[in-house]
Order: structure tokens, then C-alpha cells, then sequence
């Protein structure tokens, strides 16, 4: 399975980034007949595999552009807007234009008769646009949506897939810029470098008094509530603070996964909370990790630790967490996330002093955004060209 | 059995702004009979030739000529921390004094600082609250963008202890680690943090990303970074300042910064400390300043204190000194 995964990302990958010699050496009749049946368990009767035992890596691409050119057409793709406040960065719109013909919804909405046969892939940039019934069914040939990030939760994605469209989300791309993320939350919520900054330029600071002593870092314990990939590189980073590592997770890591970064399995949740000095969160939000953490879980923590969030708003009880910070049943919190984004500008969580609120930073870096798109452009691809997709979400 | 009295250390005074921490005090006063400079010039007299070392806490009080001069059965004077640039080693060892500093209570508390001052200047972290709070926010911007720590260029110019310790950590972040030292490490000590190192510091300048200054302050480090250092660094790159303000030249970065010479800077140390509220740093975009917080926490400070108590006991009984400085 994650042979056939890496056959997929590489070779997609390079579909879309234009380099088929890697794909050529990969790509055996086999594995091609492998892939297929591995697939096929989770088709809907729209999705074609055109590729068969006869293809080859050297074809790949070429063949891909041929096709591309034959159609005389590139691929129309439907993004909500370009630039602006949440839309498609610019910067990468010359790459997008490379592969796809690229319309707005306003261009869309503007001429639906036109666009409406033509699209065939949407590309989400912060949410947008909302993939309702009504979207979905102006769209009959719309074969496949591809998220930026790895978080699925503002989809339905059985909605979606009862229209046979293909999802896929970026979870390579978004991983280590959101574990670095989540450790300079971590530091800086211990260290007070926010106060820190804001003492050492204030108009009123005449000198400087030995007060803003932090928490150490180094050596303390921290909980990883959520072992996925963004939560594996978050314990290899503490483990370099020589942090003890405790994680809570539905599965378990195997065993050298965890003697790699020394971290020790909390089977009960309760364990790792009344453990830690820090808790951070890093689970998808799905019904089960919906308001996770709450009045209950914030009172089994110790009364010196903060709480970190840098996986969704709704996986914690922004009441209880209110609550608990005001009374001190828990020190204080770093949240990188909350809901709504932005919080209404009266909210409560705004006005305390033990808390450190980041605008959803996670993935926003050049890099980090620029892989995004990548890997959603390498799914797509995937999509249109009836191949296996590298990231694909199943509802 | 003969009740002895405890050495007398002199200190400057407990609590307020700079004082020896109240919570230590315990502790302090089952090893010592700690005197402050208060009571000390109350009551020269008689205390003048009891007082056998001085527990030097952020630089207070000071030892200077005259209080040397009055303090004639002095052996000892420890100094919280590791920077011994506010001592004058040499008058003090003219005097027969010993020295000893903590530098290793401080080093993975500061090492955890110069780290979180590089990632919160490259993710905007400082700006990215205010948005957060600000009245005005509506929106967060998705154009909104900072610089990718992993797998960046980390160069280090200083491989003591601190420095080190940085390398460590930010080998996991999967940073390319280049350093710069007087003495090049050994060579599984550089394997083990994959550090590349720069005999020259022009090629650690010109190819890091983050440049992370964690020397000692001495007369060869005095203004080591000036214009010609900063020009060499990538226009992309961000200056960190985790050891003493004047190892850098800082009109020299004022001006560095004012004209994109230089991305950013965060400096954790000045020169003064604070600076002069109009100084022009303070009202750059593209820096952070923390008020010498490097070894600011609860458990480093405790340890700090233990060590230097430690080292006066030791000088007291005529053992070898931990972490005695010679000049």
C-alpha cells in the first residue's frame, strides 16, 4: 500500500511538475495492475482507470501533454478568487495557468451556461468556494475537488461523493510548516515573548526588572493529543528541547516509530492530561474529536500547564476553555485556531492575559503554500488523467 | 558542640527589581548569613573583614575598586550567569579574589530562546497576535505570509555550550547548520548536529539563512558584526542576537534594516538595555527585541543560585571551584 502510495505521488507529482524520468523508471505493469485493483474498491461507476498494463513511464507525461494538446484545451478549473483577502495567491496563479484554464466564480456565475459543461476540477483556497448541492449540480462534468491544507471538515464529503467527484486534500505539504507552528506557540507561550516584546518597547519601560521569568522548556513534559504526521514531526522537534514525549492517539505508532522520538503511549486520555506541562492538539476535527476537549479535560491538566491548539477551533470548548483560564484551572493557552476565525472582537478569550492568539498561521509561509498548491495540482491531474490520486479523501 | 557561624556573603539586596529572589532566600540562609550593601554600609566596621564573598546577582552589587579595597578577607566573588564582560577580571584577581560564573545553569534556557526568536520572527509571530487581537481585524489575509523554518539555513557563530545546544534543536527542525568558532568542534561532535564548519565567516554569512550570534563578549568580539558582516548576509536573512549588544555594531543595523540590507533582526540583547525610548530600533517593523530574557525561567534561575552556592562553598573550604573564570 505504501509502495503504491509512493508510485502515485511521485508519479503524479511529476505530471504536474513536468519531469518524467522518475516517473518512467517507476511506473511497472504490475504495480499498474496492482494500483487498479487497490483502487477500484472505492470507485464510483464515473471514474475510469484508462491507464492499462501497456503504459509506461516514458509515455507519462508526453502523453499527458499530447492529450492536453489534442483537446486543443486545458482543463478548466474553478477557484473562488485570485488574490484578495482569502483568495488563490497571485503568485501562483502562473503556475495554475500552466495546466488549467483558470475562472473565478465570478467569471463563473457571470456566464454559467458557458462554464457550466467545462469545469472539471475545483481548487479550495481557505474554504472557498462552498461546495453545496446547488454548486454541485450546475457541475456534470466537475470530476474532482482538491483541497489546500489537509483539514476536510468544512466539506461534506458524502454529499460530494453521491455527485461522483473525487476529493483530495495536501497533507504532505502542510506538515512541517504547522509542527514548527506549533512549537513556536509552545515556546513563546512559556518564555512570555509577546510581553517580552511589547515590555521592551514600551514608551513607559525605564529599565528592566527581573520579573518576566518564563517556563522552561527544556525537559518538561509534553502531551501530543493527535499522532498523525504534523503530531510525528511536532515529538521529533521536542525531543531535540529533550522534552519528555507523551501521545494520545486512536492507533498506536509502532515501536521504533516511538523509540525514535522517545514517546510514550497514553492509552487513557487521562494519563497524558494529568501528566503535562504542555498539551498540544493536533487531531483532525471529525464527530469524535468535536469539542474533545472540554470543562472535564481541562481540570484533569495540571494546574501549571498550557494548553496548545493548533488543529482545529471546535476540537476544544472555547466556554470551558474561557472558564478555565479565568479561574486558573489551567495556566494558559497558545491557540493558532478558534471559531469562529476571526473571533467576534468582544469575545472573552481576547481579553485574557494568559493567552496567546495566532490569525491561523500554521501553513502560511511562501513554501509552505507554494507545496500546497503543488500537491493539489498533482491531484487533480490524477483526476482528470483517470489515474490513482495521491491524496485522495474518502468520505 | 561549638556553634559556628555561617561564611558571610555579601549581596545586594532581596526582592524588588533586581534583588535576590525571595524564594531563594531559604536556601541561601542554611549555607550563609547574607548581608545587604544596605546593612553592609550601615555597620562597615564590624562587617568590613567578616564578609568572605560576594553572590553577585545580574551584576549587582558591583565589584568595584573601592568596595574590593573594603573588603579585606574577600575570596570569592560569583556571578549569576555566563557573561563575565561586566567584571574587571584582572583588578579582581589583583586582589586575590577568585571568580566563578553559571555558565551551564543558563545555556539550554537560552539555546530554547535564541530558537523561539527565530521562529517567531520568521512566522510573524509577534504581528500575527496583534492581528489576532486587534479591533480592527475582520478577516485574517491569506497573503498574509512568512518564512519556512524547516529546512532552512541555520549559521551559528559561536559553538560554545549555548550554541551547541541550538545546533541540537535545530537539527530537528531540518535545518542546514553552519558554524563559525575559534576552535572547530570535534569531529563526532559535528556529525551528531550535522554542522558544516565556516573557517570563514564570509561563508557562513553568505549562505544562511539565520544568522544566530552566541559568542561570549570580549575585546575580539566587541563589534564583531558591523556593516561589512551585514552586507554579506542574503538580503532574505534575518540577524538573532542572543549573547551581548555590543557584539554587534548596531548603527550598523539600524541602517541594515532601514534599507532591506538585511530581512530582520531579533535581538534578545542591547546596548544599553533598555534602549533609550527614541532609540531607532524601537520603531523599526522588521525586528523584535526581548528584554534580556535568555535565561529567564523559574527552574534556571533556581539552578543558577544552586551553582553559585556551590562555588562559594568550594572557594570556602579550598576545593576546586566549579566554573571558576580565570582571567
Amino acid at each position: 500500500m505504501f509502495r503504491v502510495k509512493a508510485f502515485c505521488l511521485i508519479e503524479a507529482i511529476h505530471l504536474a511538475t513536468g519531469c518524467p524520468r522518475l516517473a518512467g523508471r517507476l511506473i511497472h505493469p504490475a504495480v499498474v495492475c496492482h494500483v487498479h485493483h487497490w483502487t477500484k474498491r472505492s470507485t464510483d461507476s464515473m471514474w475510469s482507470y484508462r491507464t492499462g498494463p501497456n503504459s509506461s513511464g516514458e509515455a507519462g507525461v508526453s502523453a499527458l501533454q499530447t492529450k492536453i494538446m489534442e483537446q486543443g484545451e486545458l482543463p478548466v478549473l474553478l477557484v473562488n478568487e485570485v488574490g484578495g483577502v482569502r483568495g488563490v495567491l497571485k503568485a501562483h496563479v502562473e503556475f495554475l495557468k500552466k495546466h488549467f484554464h483558470l475562472i473565478t466564480m465570478k467569471e463563473f456565475l457571470k456566464n454559467k451556461k458557458h462554464w457550466s459543461k467545462k469545469v472539471q476540477a475545483i481548487y479550495l483556497w481557505w474554504h472557498k468556494p462552498i461546495i453545496d448541492r446547488e454548486l454541485l449540480e450546475s457541475l456534470p462534468d466537475l470530476k474532482v475537488i482538491a483541497n489546500s491544507g489537509v483539514g476536510m471538515d468544512h466539506l461534506d464529503l458524502k454529499l460530494i461523493s453521491s455527485f461522483g467527484v473525487k476529493m483530495a486534500n495536501a497533507p504532505h505539504a502542510v506538515s512541517s510548516s504547522t509542527a514548527d507552528t506549533g512549537m513556536a506557540l509552545l515556546l513563546a507561550s512559556a518564555r512570555r515573548l509577546v510581553e517580552g516584546c511589547q515590555t521592551a518597547v514600551s514608551p513607559d519601560t525605564e529599565c528592566f526588572a527581573d520579573d518576566l521569568l518564563g517556563d522552561e522548556v527544556t525537559g518538561a513534559t509534553l502531551g501530543i493529543i493527535g499522532m498523525g504526521s504534523i503530531g510525528y514531526k511536532i515529538a521529533l522537534r521536542a525531543k531535540a528541547f529533550e522534552m519528555k514525549i507523551l501521545y494520545h492517539n486512536r492507533n498506536r505508532r509502532t515501536e521504533e516509530e516511538e523509540r525514535a522520538v522517545g514517546a510514550i503511549y497514553c492509552t487513557k486520555i487521562e494519563d497524558l492530561l494529568q501528566q503535562s506541562d504542555f498539551v498540544m492538539l493536533v487531531v483532525s476535527l471529525t464527530p469524535q474529536t468535536h469539542k474533545l476537549i472540554g470543562k472535564r479535560e481541562l481540570e484533569l491538566m495540571k494546574p501549571t500547564a498550557t494548553l496548545i491548539n493548533i488543529s482545529r477551533g471546535p476540537v476544544v470548548d472555547q466556554d470551558a476553555l474561557v472558564e478555565a483560564l479565568q479561574t486558573g484551572v489551567i495556566k494558559a493557552a497558545a491557540l493558532d485556531v478558534t471559531y469562529p476565525e476571526p473571533l467576534p472582537r468582544d469575545h472573552p478569550l481576547l481579553k485574557l492575559k494568559n493567552i496567546l492568539i495566532t490569525p491561523h498561521l500554521g501553513i502560511k509561509t511562501d513554501k509552505t503554500t507554494r507545496m500546497i498548491t503543488e500537491e493539489a495540482v498533482a491531484n487533480i491531474l490524477a483526476a482528470l488523467n483517470g489515474l490513482p490520486i495521491p491524496n485522495e479523501v474518502f468520505p | 558542640m561549638e556553634e559556628q557561624e555561617l561564611p558571610y556573603v555579601l549581596i545586594d539586596t532581596i526582592g524588588g527589581t533586581h534583588g535576590v529572589y525571595e524564594d531563594h532566600v531559604e536556601f541561601l540562609k542554611k549555607h550563609f548569613t547574607l548581608i545587604t550593601m544596605k546593612e553592609f554600609l550601615e555597620n562597615k566596621n564590624h562587617l568590613s573583614e567578616k564578609i568572605k564573598a560576594i553572590y553577585m546577582w545580574w551584576h549587582k552589587p558591583a565589584a568595584n575598586q573601592e568596595l574590593l579595597h573594603s573588603l579585606p578577607n574577600l575570596k570569592m566573588i560569583v556571578t549569576s550567569g555566563a557573561g563575565v564582560d561586566h567584571l574587571d577580571l584582572k583588578l579582581i584577581s589583583s586582589f586575590g579574589v577568585k571568580v566563578a560564573n553559571t555558565p551551564f545553569a543558563v545555556s539550554s534556557a537560552t539555546a530554547d530562546l535564541g530558537m523561539v526568536l527565530m521562529l517567531a520572527s520568521a512566522r510573524r509571530l509577534v504581528e500575527g497576535c496583534q492581528i489576532a487581537v486587534s479591533p480592527n481585524t475582520e478577516h485574517f489575509a491569506a497573503d498574509w505570509l512568512g518564512d519556512e523554518v524547516t529546512g532552512a539555513t541555520l549559521g551559528i557563530i559561536g559553538m560554545g555550550s549555548i550554541g551547541y545546544m541550538v545546533a541540537k534543536r535545530a537539527k530537528a527542525f531540518e535545518m542546514k547548520i553552519l558554524y563559525h568558532n575559534r576552535n572547530q568542534r570535534k569531529e563526532e561532535e559535528e556529525r551528531a548536529v550535522g554542522a558544516i564548519y565556516c573557517k570563514k565567516i564570509e561563508d557562513l554569512l553568505q549562505q544562511s539563512d539565520f544568522v544566530m550570534l552566541v559568542v561570549n563578549l570580549t575585546p575580539q568580539t566587541d563589534k564583531l558584526f558591523g556593516k561589512k558582516e551585514l552586507e554579506l548576509m542574503k538580503p532574505s536573512a534575518t540577524l538573532i542576537n542572543i549573547s551581548r549588544g555590543p557584539v554587534v555594531d548596531q548603527d550598523a543595523l539600524v541602517e541594515a534594516l532601514q534599507n532591506g540590507v538585511i530581512k530582520a533582526a531579533a535581538l534578545d540583547v542591547t546596548y544599553p538595555e533598555p534602549l533609550p525610548r527614541h532609540h531607532p530600533l524601537l520603531k523599526l517593523k522588521n525586528i523584535i527585541i526581548t528584554p534580556h530574557i535568555g535565561s529567564a525561567t523559574t527552574s534556571s534561575r533556581r539552578l543558577t543560585m544552586q551553582n553559585m552556592v556551590e562555588s562559594i562553598l568550594a572557594a570556602l573550604n579550598g576545593f576546586p571551584i566549579p566554573n571558576e573564570v580565570i582571567p
